[in-house]
């Protein structure tokens, strides 16, 4: 085996090595949170929207694989700037070509941009649902917002959070009644 | 001295794959001799054992006794009656733990467990001790897989009635001292269960040295067929606790008014066995007693050395656990700095190596030492030098993979 090969792809190892998008933002108007239990991918994305449904930021984050990183970082290139309908397309097209494992046409790759080197994971099964589970997330905190719920999510995932790991130090310093399932 | 080509003959696996296969404290391969065992009882011997008054089910009664009576000798219990047979060491510890705490648990009593059990020696406990509004606490463990006896003793109080604890933790492969812990429980009346589930098959137990009152393992990492575990429980405390499951053959008689339980061990074995699992697991015991634990041990000793010493050498790899391959017993959990251990385990695997990555079941373990998950490589007497080799040119190679310069 050759000492320079590279396991991913130049494109997909920049965005997970160095995100433009992982920065914890002060004022998101939706968030949430998506978990891979068994592989550890834990992102907490979020979206800064305005009122006539544009996203105008977003970022996320907490960790995970390289392909769950440089899935979330290269969607979040792709839709900051976008209206909410065209982010949801193009989760659809992503989804599309990842999970259903369809030949996307030239212009639709063109479309995903550098999310489109991603395509090759669509073959390894077992990364699958870390490339996908940022555009999940996504498409789950639009979808909240397309039932005309206002998801001000974020006060209400980082009371979750925080709760866990206070929970976590908690159970793991003091006995826990058996009451304090989690 | 075991003859590691002579040993892979056993196992037709390694005909067919070049995969070098380190996920042994997942699952073990079958040996020939295991798969023939089962084979033979399918095809020549098979009746429903305990039903059938003719010779073929007398028969497959007798061989499924006899595996229970291996099992026994195995292990030293003091009776074959202590030994029952289950699906797996998860369901021996739901046994364990639903009915022991219908046994034994008040409100306001305790169960003390670790922050290192693998989550079927955890959440049982959790699950029944809530029902019963008793208390569970946590013995901690520090980065080497160690607790401390102190500790233990400080957590005792009248009310504990259960301690819980694993002989080896599938995350550190250290063999802790339950004969001290057990011993300790003991003193203020408690039941001592111990997860054997990764110790019986790698280190001589003699559950009457020892002295726990349970120990429970599954059969698949120890050579035999999924679907086959076995909960060992002293008598006095068995014939005490309430049945777990109910149905066919665990009953000696029924009214519509009564029900008397058969004796031990089958009150907890209801319905139809696993008897061809059984029989595999049998076959398994003759197959590593052909062997020798020792020359098992000593082998998995050097194999685990070399790993180690060899993960040592390379850089930004981080071993969990003890500093000697004595404290490892095959067992080798990692980290690479800034790689997760998603890409880790997907790198080594594109080398043609199996091992797992996450959080191995131990998922409070990985909170407690503030790793979100792991890598990690288990060996088997069977694994060879070469595929040890193999598993450290790949994870040298991991960081420049990743992008990383140095």
């Amino acid at each position: 085996m050759s000492d320079n090969r590279t396991f991913y792809n130049e494109v997909v190892l920049e965005h997970a090595n160095y995100p433009a998008h992982k920065f914890k933002m002060i004022d998101p108007t939706n968030a949430l949170r998506g978990v891979n239990p068994t592989c550890g991918d834990d992102i907490t994305l979020q979206l800064k929207i305005s009122e006539d449904g544009v996203v105008e930021d977003g970022s996320y984050i907490g960790d995970g694989c390289a392909i769950s990183r440089a899935s979330a970082d290269m969607m979040l290139d792709l839709i900051i700037g976008k209206k909410v309908e065209d982010a949801l397309a193009l989760k659809d097209l992503f989804l599309k070509m990842i999970k259903d494992r369809k030949e996307l046409s030239e212009e639709e790759l063109e479309e995903l941009e550098e999310a489109g080197a991603l395509q090759d994971v669509s073959h390894m099964p077992s990364r699958v649902k870390c490339a996908v589970l940022s555009w999940h997330t996504l498409e789950e905190i639009l979808d909240k917002d397309n039932d005309g719920k206002d998801v001000r999510g974020c006060e209400k995932n980082e009371i979750i959070i925080f709760s866990s790991s206070l929970f976590i130090s908690f159970f793991v310093r003091y006995a826990v009644s058996g009451k304090n399932r989690v | 001295m075991i003859k590691v080509e002579e040993i892979r003959r056993d196992f037709p696996f390694f005909d067919k794959t070049k995969l070098a296969y380190l996920d042994n404290s997942a699952t073990t391969q079958r040996p020939r001799q295991v798969v023939e065992a089962v084979a033979d009882y399918e095809y020549y011997h098979n009746a429903n054992p305990f039903r059938g008054l003719y010779d073929l089910s007398i028969d497959a009664t007798e061989r499924y006794e006899e595996a229970r009576r291996k099992v026994a000798k195995f292990i030293n219990a003091a009776s074959d009656t202590e030994i029952i047979f289950t699906r797996n060491a998860s369901e021996s510890l739901n046994l364990a733990a639903t009915s022991l705490s219908e046994l034994l648990l008040e409100p306001g009593d305790e169960v003390i467990t670790t922050v290192a059990e693998h989550h079927s020696n955890m959440l049982p406990w959790r699950l029944n001790a809530e029902k019963k509004g008793a208390t569970v606490k946590y013995l901690s463990t520090n980065i080497k897989g160690e607790f401390s006896l102190e500790e233990f003793k400080s957590l005792l109080t009248p009310k504990t009635k259960i301690v819980a604890m694993t002989a080896m933790s599938n995350v550190f492969g250290r063999v802790n001292d339950v004969k001290a812990f057990a011993a300790e429980a003991h003193s203020v009346g408690a039941v001592f269960v111990a997860d054997g589930a990764q110790s019986v098959p790698h280190s001589k137990t003699d559950v009457q040295d020892l002295d726990v009152d349970f120990i429970a393992f599954s059969g698949h990492k120890l050579l035999s067929p999924m679907g086959i575990g076995v909960l060992y429980g002293k008598k006095e405390i068995l014939e005490k606790m309430p049945v777990y499951m109910s149905g066919g053959e665990m009953i000696d008689t029924v009214s519509l008014e009564e029900i008397t339980y058969a004796p031990l061990p089958h009150k907890f074995e209801a319905g139809t066995v696993n008897a061809a699992g059984a029989v595999g697991l049998a076959a398994a015991i003759d197959y590593i007693e052909s062997i020798g634990l020792d020359d098992i041990e000593a082998r998995e000793l050097a194999l685990t050395e070399m790993a180690l010493e060899g993960m040592k050498k390379i850089p930004h790899v981080n071993v969990l656990g003890g500093d000697t391959a004595a404290e490892h017993h095959g067992i080798i959990t990692f980290t690479v700095d800034g790689v997760h251990p998603h890409d880790i385990a997907d790198i080594i695997a594109h080398d043609d190596v199996a091992v797992r990555a996450g959080h191995h079941c131990a998922e409070p373990l990985h909170q407690h030492l503030g790793i979100p998950s792991t890598t990690r490589a288990s060996l088997m007497f069977y694994n060879t030098e070469e595929e040890v080799e193999r598993f450290l040119d790949s994870v040298a190679l991991i960081r420049r993979l990743m992008g990383f310069h140095e």
